[in-house]
């Protein structure tokens, strides 16, 4: 059971936050409209001779993502006509790119492995279907608030390995996504939606397999995680027992962290792509995209080591500080506050980044935090005298630990330290504390 | 008879008030009463047109009375394309087009037949019957703007609009007499058009003169921001350069020397047409036709059919995707046959495994011709040839052949397919049957203000123009 091995690649389509729709002027919010097709015109409910007029910042968002996630990025692009039928598509066709993505090439480092980026592109989401029950007759409607939403695909190539190494890759690419502030990436609502393409070959085999099973309706990377884990043990028994896994769609089921058969792929859709004549190709200048790239913002590798280096914190804060980006900006303002006064320069970085941890940022104030951290400086400050009187009475108790550091215990040193703190009820300052027990222990 | 005043004309009487709205619509009124049942032009009719008329003298355009095809969204008119598929729709937005006309003081009197989809040159293959040519009624007054085209020459408007994608401006003009101008691909938004080929269709003027066409061309030209294949680019004032003539002009003569075409009678008229021209100071000379693409010579037209029946069928099919019967019309049982032929072509042609073989390298020859057109134009301001091979066919001449329509657009798909703009003047008149033959003009791409000078001295030096009463 040893000798194989998962080949994953992933598809993931995020909703741009962009404030109008990807090919007209619509409100771009289908979440939160207060009713089912408000945010709707000629354009997005495919009305006879209504025409697509691209999003600029949509085009330029997906640069963007591309740039961060290392694409190259395609001068020439275009957009095409992708058809099929489904009462949600308005037009008969989506509007999206097929062999002109704006960008291909990238790269992801995790943990367990790079994952390359294969291509990034654009297109426009679909309206939504609602089953509900309307005089006692059972029907289906049509909302299309979300229809010509501007929606990102990112194609990852089949280098995930695992499970585990999925996730890790989607934690990173969400993290990137909410650094750029180009999508809410909320799977709950959707507008991240993850789609594994898995299958299962020996070890040593480097061709793809002969077959693929791509998994639907997961709306969190720890269901990624369990539907690849689930899929690659399927694929294994099925393999063992000499058949090949059939190349199909499956759905994810929460309850039992399983999937189940959706629908059988073997015939693969011909969606009949052409390039759209309403849209003219893009031609995009080097200096344009140069223009988007001075405005990436510095991604959460870049910052980690940063706050290595800057601040001298440890990685596992950094990292913690540096997961939101909200949180790493209120830890930056609390850092220049607290540098930006000789009251307050003693809260250094690592204490601030210690405290941090455990509270939300958006609970305080840089200002408050700082002065509460003031306080609590204050608070642990005695006198050098109340200090030795404290390491007298230790010393005169613990014999026991006394021997031991003196016979070459290390850590009863630590202890002692930890019983005079107790004395003084927490206060005084460790470092202090332990130079003077060393000399008095000589 | 104020209806068979010339925009031009009209506009002039009713600013100088010699005469009124209500006097010019009663004739119109009148002639529709006389010639619309006969000849089924308008779909549809606004009977509070006057009222609406009479409160734009002030406009550039006055007031006038126009016709649309009915493939231009209107909220005050129902739009069908001509199809049962959209029986009844009324639309919820208007077209830029029909905005900027009635912004500029146009009145729309009603919408006119045409083929259903705009699929076809006859108006055979409208859901609501046939039309019939003004000029002599057991013929076809052309397509797919047979009834804009039917409606100047009927006298029940003063001015019409139609679209083209290959033809559908210029063909129908010729057949019925009038003057129909084409402009360059993107210099008409086609936003509120339902589109038949996204990559060719173009919002035309069909008028009695040239000088009208211009005049409307005005009105309804120049970028807009709803049509993302519009650009930036100033609108040339027709108007103004009508007089200025041909001297100095380059113009060449094309497809005279067709096989086929060289033996009709209408390539007998271009090469009178040249002499004409070179009399007014132009250099004319005949562009060879070839086979293949070669420098100075005119490529063969004979190839403009497959690659324009190809592109065209899968933009098609592509473009009536949507006409589902779900959010509005009716459902796809109620495409008519033409309709259907045109999906299933235009969908086997994009399919896996045979766009290669056929969209793909419809598109290489389309650049072929593109090529084709741009060295022709490095030598030449103009290319004249005929419209269309002959004059106007019997009713029921378009059942015979499904691919009826390619042959008779045959001279202008070539230029269609490139984006160029052209015009259709009529050149010939046949005394027996009244029936007519056209002229078409070429000028290089955003240059219509040579085309329509051209047009406009050839308009005035010949007998050919109704309107110009030389005959």
């Amino acid at each position: 059971m040893n000798d194989y091995e998962t080949v994953v690649g992933m598809e993931i389509h995020v909703e741009l936050a962009t404030s109008s729709k990807m090919f007209c002027g619509c409100k771009n919010d289908p979440f939160n409209a207060p009713k089912p097709n408000i945010y709707t015109c000629p354009v997005c409910l495919g009305l006879p001779g209504a025409l697509p007029v691209p999003n600029k910042k949509a085009i330029e968002w997906t640069i963007l993502l591309g740039l961060a996630l290392g694409c190259e990025i395609q001068l020439y692009s275009k957009f095409d006509r992708k058809h099929y039928f489904y009462p949600d598509l308005a037009k008969g066709y989506q509007i999206s790119q097929y062999d002109h993505p704006f960008c291909r090439n990238g790269n992801v480092k995790t943990a367990l492995g790079d994952v390359r980026i294969h291509r990034v592109h654009l297109e426009e989401d679909t309206g939504k279907l609602q089953h509900a029950t309307v005089d006692g007759k059972k029907v289906t409607l049509v909302d299309f608030n979300r229809s010509s939403v501007p929606l990102v695909e990112i194609v990852t190539e089949a280098d995930i390995r695992s499970g585990e190494q999925a996730k890790l890759f989607l934690k990173k690419l969400h993290q990137i996504i909410r650094y750029l502030g180009v999508s809410s990436a909320d799977m709950e609502k959707g507008s991240m939606r993850l789609e594994p393409n898995i299958s299962v070959r020996k070890v040593g085999e480097t061709a793809l397999p002969n077959y693929k099973v791509e998994v639907k309706n997961i709306n969190s990377f720890n269901f990624v995680k369990r539907a690849i884990d689930f899929e690659t043990k399927r694929h294994i028994e099925l393999l063992e027992a000499g058949t090949t896994p059939t190349q199909e769609t499956r759905g994810y089921v929460e309850s039992s962290s399983s999937t189940v058969s959706q629908r059988s792929k073997e015939e693969a859709a011909d969606y009949r792509y052409f390039p759209d004549p309403d849209i003219p190709p893009i031609r995009l200048e080097a200096r344009y995209v140069d223009g988007i790239k001075k405005t990436l913002p510095e991604l959460p590798e870049a910052k980690i080591a940063r706050f290595i280096k800057e601040y001298g914190i440890s990685a596992d804060e950094a990292t913690h500080i540096a997961e939101d980006k909200t949180i790493a900006e209120y830890f930056e303002s609390c850092v220049s506050l607290a540098q930006g006064s000789s009251d307050t320069q003693k809260i250094t970085p690592v204490i601030i980044a210690r405290n941090l941890i455990n509270i939300h940022g958006d609970k305080m104030t840089p200002k408050q935090l700082i002065d509460s951290l003031l306080a609590k400086e204050l608070e642990k400050q005695v006198d050098t005298s109340v200090i030795t009187t404290s390491i007298d009475v230790v010393l005169q108790q613990q014999t026991k630990a006394i021997e031991d550091f003196k016979s070459g215990k290390v850590s009863a040193l630590m202890f002692l330290v930890g019983m005079v703190k107790k004395e003084l009820k927490g206060k005084g300052d460790a470092s202090f504390i332990e130079a003077e027990l060393k000399k008095r222990l000589g | 008879m104020l209806n068979t005043l010339t925009v031009k004309e009209a506009i002039k009487k009713l600013k100088a008030k010699e005469i009124s709205h209500h006097e010019l619509y009663a004739d119109i009124a009148k002639q529709i009463e006389l010639q619309n049942e006969k000849l089924n032009i308008y779909l549809s009719l606004d009977k509070q047109v006057e009222q609406k008329a009479e409160k734009l003298l002030d406009t550039p355009l006055a007031g006038i009375p126009i016709a649309v095809k009915d493939n231009f969204l209107t909220k005050e008119f129902p739009t069908t394309a001509s199809s049962n598929v959209l029986k009844g729709f009324m639309p919820t937005y208007e077209s830029t087009v029909t905005t900027k006309l009635m912004s500029a003081g146009a009145a729309i009197v009603g919408k006119t037949n045409m083929d259903a989809w705009a699929h076809g040159s006859s108006t055979e293959t409208s859901d609501f019957g046939v039309t019939k040519n003004p000029r002599n009624p057991e013929h076809l007054p052309g397509g797919s703007s047979g009834g804009s085209a039917a409606a100047v020459a009927a006298d029940v408007c003063i001015g019409a609009i139609g679209s083209e994608t290959a033809g559908s401006v210029r063909q129908p003009s010729s057949w019925c007499g009038v003057v129909g101008l084409k402009p360059t691909y993107g210099r008409v938004s086609r936003y509120g058009v339902v589109a038949m080929a996204a990559s060719t269709d173009s919002p035309g003027p069909m008028g009695k003169t040239v000088e009208d066409t211009a005049i409307l061309f005005e009105s309804m030209a120049g970028r807009d921001t709803k049509d993302a294949t519009t650009p930036e680019k100033d609108v040339p004032k027709l108007t103004s350069v009508l007089e200025q003539g041909v001297k100095g002009m380059r113009i060449g003569i094309c497809y005279t020397d067709h096989s086929e075409i060289g033996k009709q009678q209408v390539s007998k008229q271009i090469l009178e047409a040249g002499k004409l021209f070179e009399k007014h100071g132009a250099e004319v000379s005949l562009i060879p036709l070839s086979q293949k693409l070669e420098k100075g010579k005119i490529f063969t037209p004979d190839y403009a059919i497959g690659v324009y029946t190809v592109v065209q069928r899968g933009e098609v099919a592509s473009n009536l995707a949507r006409y589902d019967g779900i959010r509005y019309g009716n459902g796809r049982s109620f495409f008519g046959a033409e309709a259907k032929r045109r999906i299933m072509l235009g969908t086997f042609t994009l399919s896996k495994g045979y766009s290669e073989q056929y969209y793909n390298n419809a598109q290489k020859v389309r650049n072929l011709y593109l090529q084709n057109f741009q060295e022709l134009f490095a030598q030449y301001d103009l290319l004249i040839s005929p419209t269309t091979p002959s004059y106007a066919q019997k009713l029921g001449a378009s059942f015979a052949s499904p691919m009826y329509g390619e042959l008779e657009d045959m001279l202008l798909e070539p230029t269609s397919i490139s984006g160029l703009p052209g015009i259709s003047v009529p050149c010939y008149r046949d005394e027996s049957t009244n029936l007519f033959l056209g002229m078409n003009i070429v000028a290089p791409w955003w240059q219509e203000e040579k085309m329509v000078r051209a047009a406009h001295l050839y308009e005035m030096e010949t007998p050919w123009n109704t309107w110009r009463g030389k005959i």
